[in-house]
């Protein structure tokens, strides 16, 4: 295997979780709901995948269990911003805090322990193409779901009547709501499929970047990936061209220190965030854009009788 | 009432007695109204009239509380929009509620049966609109649009649903000249087809130019039923304001003192696409003098109201003068320092932080033109919360304004005591000039003609007032001195007591120099 193998690999694998995370956030904020909790939801995700592999010794019941404790982590959110109309930016810092507060408490007795590496799922005649093979078709089922969910998450929102729906909330919820669109039921799921993700994400983390748990082992990708959905200017497939790009830039901080590079790693871990002002001052500057892509009621709560 | 079904060529829609009360307000009494099959109907009637009111009952957004419709000979309860759908009843909202991100085929998609599918629509919607001269592209972003575009949207939404009878409120208000040039071969279009049309405007000229039938609406009760085409501007004119002709003389004689205000040539380009250019406005506010600026919505009152605050100030300093120094190009501060005072049209936002208490806005009025009593501190600027409070509470019993507590905040004042309020912080200065628009709009009858007495008052006093207003029966109350704005151009100024409604419904309707014609037409 090259060396430039190796390295699209340990990109994949950086990668992945940012993408997963930011699609699940994507899908959440075009239904206008700003959820900071994903930090939380992530680490939520990775622990109690963790401890489920280590019960069971089936990491794909832990995935199961990452995804689950996550959207009901999610549905806490859900009901203090949608039911109980809590400000959504001080309910997501929060939730973020909880999250890790938590997890770090519950795994506690598994610290140390060594886990159970999510098996790779190998593709018998593709695997073997030269170079793309064991890059694209070697890889474990994680992997294969976060491009899956890229591309459905794409074709629900823009091809299929209920998508069009959630984005008419994310837009203005009180024009959908006049047109009959439940907006508080449209707003719980969208949330829920954000935590679902984010779940998702953590399980990557503890089953395959790193299988074993780690207090606060999501380590600020949360964030990166709500920096990644505005870099992605909401677009679906953008969120992958941006995740793999913000994963090779912190795989790049490895290598950089490993060769003795003169880069400060401090700044190639600021990269992501410098991107996402960059793209936030490019679409600012095109009303054009801005209107068609930010979910208009982002953050804004709904409230049926005014 | 026979059930066989409809009479040969019995009417579309036929109202008969359909009241709506509103506590004890009645904004419908007793209205009778039919439309026949194939005819575009003309509901005329100034603001406040009850078409609104009327049309809402026909789409089954509002219940009415007595009378009947019937529907192509049977009596009908629409009970909701889907219900007035059903029966093929159409209808294109005076205010758009399209989803700005979205294209224009998902827009309709929203709003349609689910089980077809997005690209049927987009290619339907083209279809449609290309058949009736409304060109749209099912692709493309609302955000993209015109006011006029925006338009079309709702008008192939409602002719999707193929409809009997499509209602359209005010539907020029928001269109070019150009663009209303093109809905009424659009209407035409309908017409031929055997569609009815109910056209709600106040406009006189585009309802004599399209419509085949008018009803006429005034304070909630039909006062005239017509072909539009046999009559003159000015007896639907009369109609639509009442015949009776109210006799203001203004109570002794105010002495004409000097000109306080005045406007010479005063031109402003229109900022949007959709608001009105000023033309070479020439006006005289005299001390002592109510001037009153009569005219339909949207001809530029508030146009006029911005460049005479300076609001947005106008391009040469001679344009405006207060008391005899050139004020054109200044500020709306620089102009309250020389004594004027203004009041907007909208109060929340505009006249008041809605938010903030009546003596935070207070200060925020007359930061400038009252800094020594209300501000301390020197350079600090510090609020002498103390002397605004008093003021507030000054201005409060003065003008009788009701409030919750002692200084609430302006948002929990109902309209009306908020109006009083904000008058009451203006005449608190004895202003030399003060510009009013729309003075009493939404202001119940109580609070209005308080309003209204501060105005003549302040007159009396010797300041020259000028007030834009659309209500005729206000103008008539307070005027000394009347004018009527008209697409952005001023009429000459009479005196009160030359006009009658008649002859300013006449300006209004942008026919200066067709009113002699018409009065000779109409004395044969």
């Amino acid at each position: 295997m090259g060396i430039v193998e190796a390295i699209l690999l340990t990109v994949i694998t950086a990668a992945t979780p940012l993408v997963l995370a930011a699609i699940g956030e994507l899908v959440t904020e075009r239904s206008g709901v700003l959820n900071l909790g994903v930090e939380g939801m992530m680490v939520m995700g990775a622990a109690c995948a963790f401890i489920a592999t280590q019960a069971t010794g089936s990491p794909y019941v832990g995935i199961l269990a990452g995804i689950a404790a996550a959207a009901l982590f999610s549905l806490l959110f859900g009901f203090l911003t949608l039911t109980l109309v809590a400000n959504q930016v001080a309910t997501g810092l929060a939730l973020t805090i909880l999250g890790l507060g938590i997890s770090s408490m519950i795994a506690e007795p598994y610290l140390g322990q060594s886990g159970i590496k999510l098996p790779q799922i190998v593709f018998p005649v593709l695997s073997d193409i030269p170079f793309l093979g064991p890059v694209l078709f070697k890889q474990d089922l994680i992997f294969y779901l976060s491009i899956a969910l890229v591309a459905g998450v794409n074709w629900f929102l823009f091809k299929s009547r209920a998508g069009l729906k959630l984005r008419s909330v994310g837009d203005s919820h009180s024009s959908a709501h006049a047109l009959g669109i439940n907006v508080i039921r449209t707003r719980y799921l969208a949330v829920m499929f954000g935590g679902a993700c984010a779940g998702l994400a953590g399980a990557q983390l503890s089953l395959v970047y790193t299988p074993q748990w780690v207090e606060n082992m999501s380590a600020g990708r949360g964030w990166i990936a709500l920096a990644l959905v505005v870099f992605a200017s909401w677009r679906p497939w953008r969120i992958v061209a941006g995740g793999y790009l913000f994963g090779a830039v912190s795989i790049s901080q490895l290598y950089a220190q490993a060769y003795g590079v003169g880069i400060p790693s401090q700044f190639l871990s600021a990269l992501p965030y410098l991107a996402t002002i960059v793209v936030l001052i490019l679409i600012s500057h095109n009303r054009r854009m801005t209107l068609i892509n930010t979910p208009a009621a982002l953050g804004k709560p709904f409230v049926p009788d005014r | 009432m026979s059930a066989e079904g409809q009479p040969a060529n019995g009417p579309l829609l036929a109202v008969g007695q359909l009241t709506k009360l509103f506590g004890t307000f009645a904004a419908c009494n007793g209205i009778n109204l039919d439309i026949r099959p194939g005819e575009i109907h003309a509901l005329l009637g100034e603001n406040g009239a009850g078409k609104s009111t009327l049309v809402k009952m026909l789409f089954g957004v509002l219940a009415p509380t007595s009378g009947e419709i019937v529907w192509q000979g049977q009596p009908v309860r629409i009970t909701s929009p889907s219900a007035a759908r059903k029966l093929g009843i159409g209808m294109v909202f005076q205010h758009f509620s399209l989803f700005e991100a979205l294209t224009v085929a998902e827009n309709i998609a929203l709003s349609m049966d689910p089980g077809v599918s997005l690209s049927r629509i987009a290619k339907e919607a083209s279809d449609l609109s290309r058949a009736y001269g409304l060109p749209l592209d099912p692709d493309a972003h609302v955000a993209d649009l015109s006011v006029g575009e925006r338009q079309r949207i709702e008008i192939v939404r409602a002719l999707l649903q193929n409809p009997k009878l499509i209602i359209l409120d005010e539907p020029t208000s928001v269109l070019t000249p150009q663009e209303a040039d093109r809905l009424f071969e659009t209407l035409n279009k309908l017409k031929a087809e055997g569609r009815s049309v109910l056209y709600i405007s106040h406009r006189l000229e585009e309802v004599q130019r399209i419509c085949d039938r008018a009803t006429v609406l005034r304070h909630g009760k039909v006062t005239g039923a017509c072909d539009p085409r046999q009559e003159t501007p000015a007896s639907l004119a009369r109609m639509m304001v009442g015949s009776d002709v109210a006799h203001v003389t203004a109570e002794g004689t105010n002495a004409k003192g000097a000109v306080k205000l005045e406007a010479r040539n005063l031109s402003a380009a229109a900022r949007t696409p959709f608001a009105v250019s000023l033309k070479d406005i020439c006006l005289k506010v005299h001390a002592g003098e109510v001037l009153a600026i009569a005219g339909v919505a949207g001809n530029g009152q508030g146009e006029l109201f911005d460049a005479l605050s300076g609001e947005y100030p106008a391009d040469l300093d001679d344009a405006i003068r207060i008391s005899d120094k050139p004020v054109g190009t200044r500020g709306i501060n620089a102009r309250r320092l020389m004594g004027a005072g203004f009041v907007p049209e909208e109060r929340h936002g505009h006249a008041a932080v809605s938010a903030l208490s009546l003596s935070d806005n207070l200060v925020l009025a007359r930061h400038k033109s009252d800094r020594r009593a209300f501000l301390g501190g020197g350079f600090l600027g510090l609020i002498r919360q103390d002397a605004v409070k008093m003021a507030a509470k000054r201005i409060s019993e003065a003008m009788d304004v009701r409030k919750s507590g002692e200084n609430p905040p302006a948002g929990s004042l109902s309209g009306g005591n908020l109006q009083k309020f904000i008058v009451g912080r203006e005449l608190d200065r004895q202003p030399t000039v003060l510009v009013v628009n729309q003075p009493t709009w939404g202001v119940d009858a109580g609070a209005a003609s308080r309003i209204r007495q501060a105005l003549v008052d302040l007159a009396k006093s010797g300041s020259a007032v000028l007030v834009i207003s659309q209500d005729l029966d206000e103008i008539f109350e307070v005027a000394t001195e009347i004018a009527v704005i008209s697409d952005g151009r001023l009429s000459d100024i009479y005196p009160a007591s030359d006009l009658t409604r008649e002859k300013i419904g006449m300006l209004m309707g942008g026919m200066h120099g067709k009113a002699e014609t018409a009065e000779m037409a109409h004395a044969h």
